[in-house]
């Protein structure tokens, strides 16, 4: 249990600094006057790497579970559960430790910010 | 004198919706209204209608709005790999893996069935093969994958007359090898040959090997599988198969690593060290990305597979061409799955909506994979792994820590590997 743990927080530092380092990088070429503006899609693009199982946007259906309209604090306080092994999982323990918690930060504020379709 | 006038500008601006409406796709005027506004920004043409291109016109259509996106697809239908093998064991029907396209005509995607036989990137368009020509501002090829023959003897003419199967591409090959298995006698052997990694669907030959061996232990009991592996050891879950094998296939399933095949003969399969005769004899050849992006020049890593920058899925080989997919030269540890695929497409999509509007694209992209296999018809292994884009060396790198596989074989996540198929196949076609 410690193991995972201990190697995802000395990866942390690695990404953001790389992430960083890129922002700037990437911006250069492309458009310099907003090198210091976060991505207004990062949200959007992070989420959509969940919706192969929780459907578009959040909307599930079949035994996976909808995510669309959840409170953001729920669905951060269930993935840290996953995370930690308080909450056991079939899958979900090993991939929430693939994403930092700033990622699950603003995945959450987006499927928050959706509309449930039922 | 007014009303006349009213009349004719109300039927001009008719006409202009109208045709901006033909333009995005005909019967689709209700799906523009919500996701359109004001002219195109650009025009996109997306060659394959698999995993990666279809979510890739949707995600451009949902996510850019005014991208005019152009579908170019051989088939009729989606018909997916994964799960075909349930339909291989007898657990699945054709209809059951097979999708229409309407769901992705009605979000605004331009659909035409047909097959692009050139890609001019200076000119920026490609061609069909009834000569038709569509110009675009960003191409995007997701051509899966082709086979290479050459060296096992025999083995294409073989395959084209029907004789020896591969059934690794979804459709009437899975058909045709579900057939051969049900004339099987009782008895009766068949054979399997991997080819060396990678290929597409790193899990997918070891469970065809269980749902071919579940079919026969009912119906077939003295039917022997026998799985003839280039590589030196199961190349995806290794211990859960291994363990599948022997729990529940021990005496049907006979397992042999380091056997690459050599040719083929009638109904003898030809390796190293044996010659083996098979009532049904389904020979997986190796891979390489698909005709069209070896036609474009794309293919520039090992001669095999398309170089991508991660951050956009542009080709290396040809600026304004997006490869998705198996054709791609994959990242460390990054499986050649119709998941990976779908999870690549919405890069691009991202990508390509920034690059047509003159914006910076995402720095810090992040893809994920989940595979599900069956080893019986109810009970499930996965694997699944994270992927975080590297800026140093400029790749997706799976996350410490992060991914893994299933602790063992398990019926929850035989209803979540269906789950799996009907949320992903909505979110490319819904």
């Amino acid at each position: 249990m410690q193991q995972p743990e201990t190697s995802l927080t000395s990866f942390r530092p690695t990404f953001v600094a790389q992430a960083l380092g890129l922002a700037f990088a990437g911006a250069a070429c492309a458009l310099p006057a907003h090198a210091q503006t976060p991505d207004p899609n990062l949200a959007r693009n992070l989420a959509a790497t969940c919706a192969n199982c929780h459907g578009t946007n959040g909307n599930a259906r079949g035994d996976m579970k909808s995510i669309a309209g959840m409170p953001a604090d729920k669905l951060i306080a269930m993935i840290e559960d996953y995370k930690n092994g308080n909450q056991p999982a079939t899958i979900m323990h090993q991939i929430s430790k693939g994403y930092t918690p700033e990622q699950i930060k603003l995945i959450a504020g987006y499927f928050a910010a959706q509309k449930p379709k039922k | 004198m007014k009303v006349p006038a009213m009349t004719n500008l109300h039927a001009l601006s008719r006409r202009r919706l109208l045709g901006a409406g033909a333009a995005l796709g005909g019967l689709a005027l209700a799906g523009c209204a919500s996701t359109a506004s004001g002219p195109s920004i650009g025009r996109v043409v997306v060659v394959g209608g698999g995993y990666g291109g279809t979510t890739a016109a949707r995600y451009l259509r949902m996510w850019g709005g005014n991208v005019d996106v152009t579908l170019v697809e051989r088939s009729a239908s989606f018909i997916s790999c994964p799960i075909s093998n349930l339909v291989v064991g007898g657990y699945k029907q054709m209809a059951d893996i097979t999708r229409s396209y309407d769901g992705l005509k009605a979000m605004g995607v331009k659909f035409i069935q047909g097959d692009v036989i050139a890609v001019d990137a200076a000119a920026k368009k490609v061609r069909l093969a009834d000569g038709k020509e569509l110009a675009y501002d960003r191409l995007i090829l997701s051509p899966g994958v082709d086979f290479m023959m050459d060296n096992i003897g025999g083995l294409k003419a073989a395959i084209d007359s029907g004789r020896v199967l591969h059934s690794w591409k979804a459709g009437p090959q899975t058909v045709a090898l579900r057939q051969q298995l049900e004339a099987i006698p009782d008895g009766g052997v068949y054979v399997m040959s991997i080819p060396r990694a990678p290929y597409r669907c790193p899990p997918g030959p070891y469970e065809r090997a269980c749902m071919v061996a579940s079919y026969f232990k009912t119906a077939k009991p003295r039917a022997k599988v026998l799985v003839f592996d280039a590589n030196p050891e199961i190349t995806s879950k290794k211990g859960l198969f291994e363990r599948a094998f022997k729990q529940h296939y021990d005496g049907i399933i006979d397992y042999k690593p380091n056997s690459e095949i050599r040719s083929v003969a009638g109904n003898v399969a030809r390796f190293e060290f044996e010659d083996v005769k098979a009532d049904v004899l389904n020979v997986i050849p190796p891979q390489r990305g698909g005709d069209i992006a070896r036609t474009a020049g794309l293919l520039n890593m090992n001669d095999r597979w398309v170089g991508v920058n991660w951050l956009t899925m542009e080709s290396t080989a040809a600026p304004g061409v997006h490869v998705l997919g198996d054709a791609t030269f994959s990242a460390p540890a990054m499986p050649k799955s119709g998941h990976m695929a779908n999870q690549q497409a919405k890069v691009a999509a991202a990508a390509i909506i920034n690059l047509l509007k003159g914006e910076a694209v995402n720095a810090t992209p992040v893809v994920m994979n989940t595979c599900y296999s069956f080893v019986t018809a109810k009970d499930v292994v996965h694997v699944a792994s994270v992927h975080q884009y590297d800026a140093v060396d400029k790749t997706f790198k799976t996350v410490p820590g992060s991914g893994g596989v299933s602790a063992a074989a398990n019926q929850i996540e035989g209803r979540y590997a269906l789950s799996w198929a009907d949320n992903i196949w909505d979110d490319m076609l819904a």
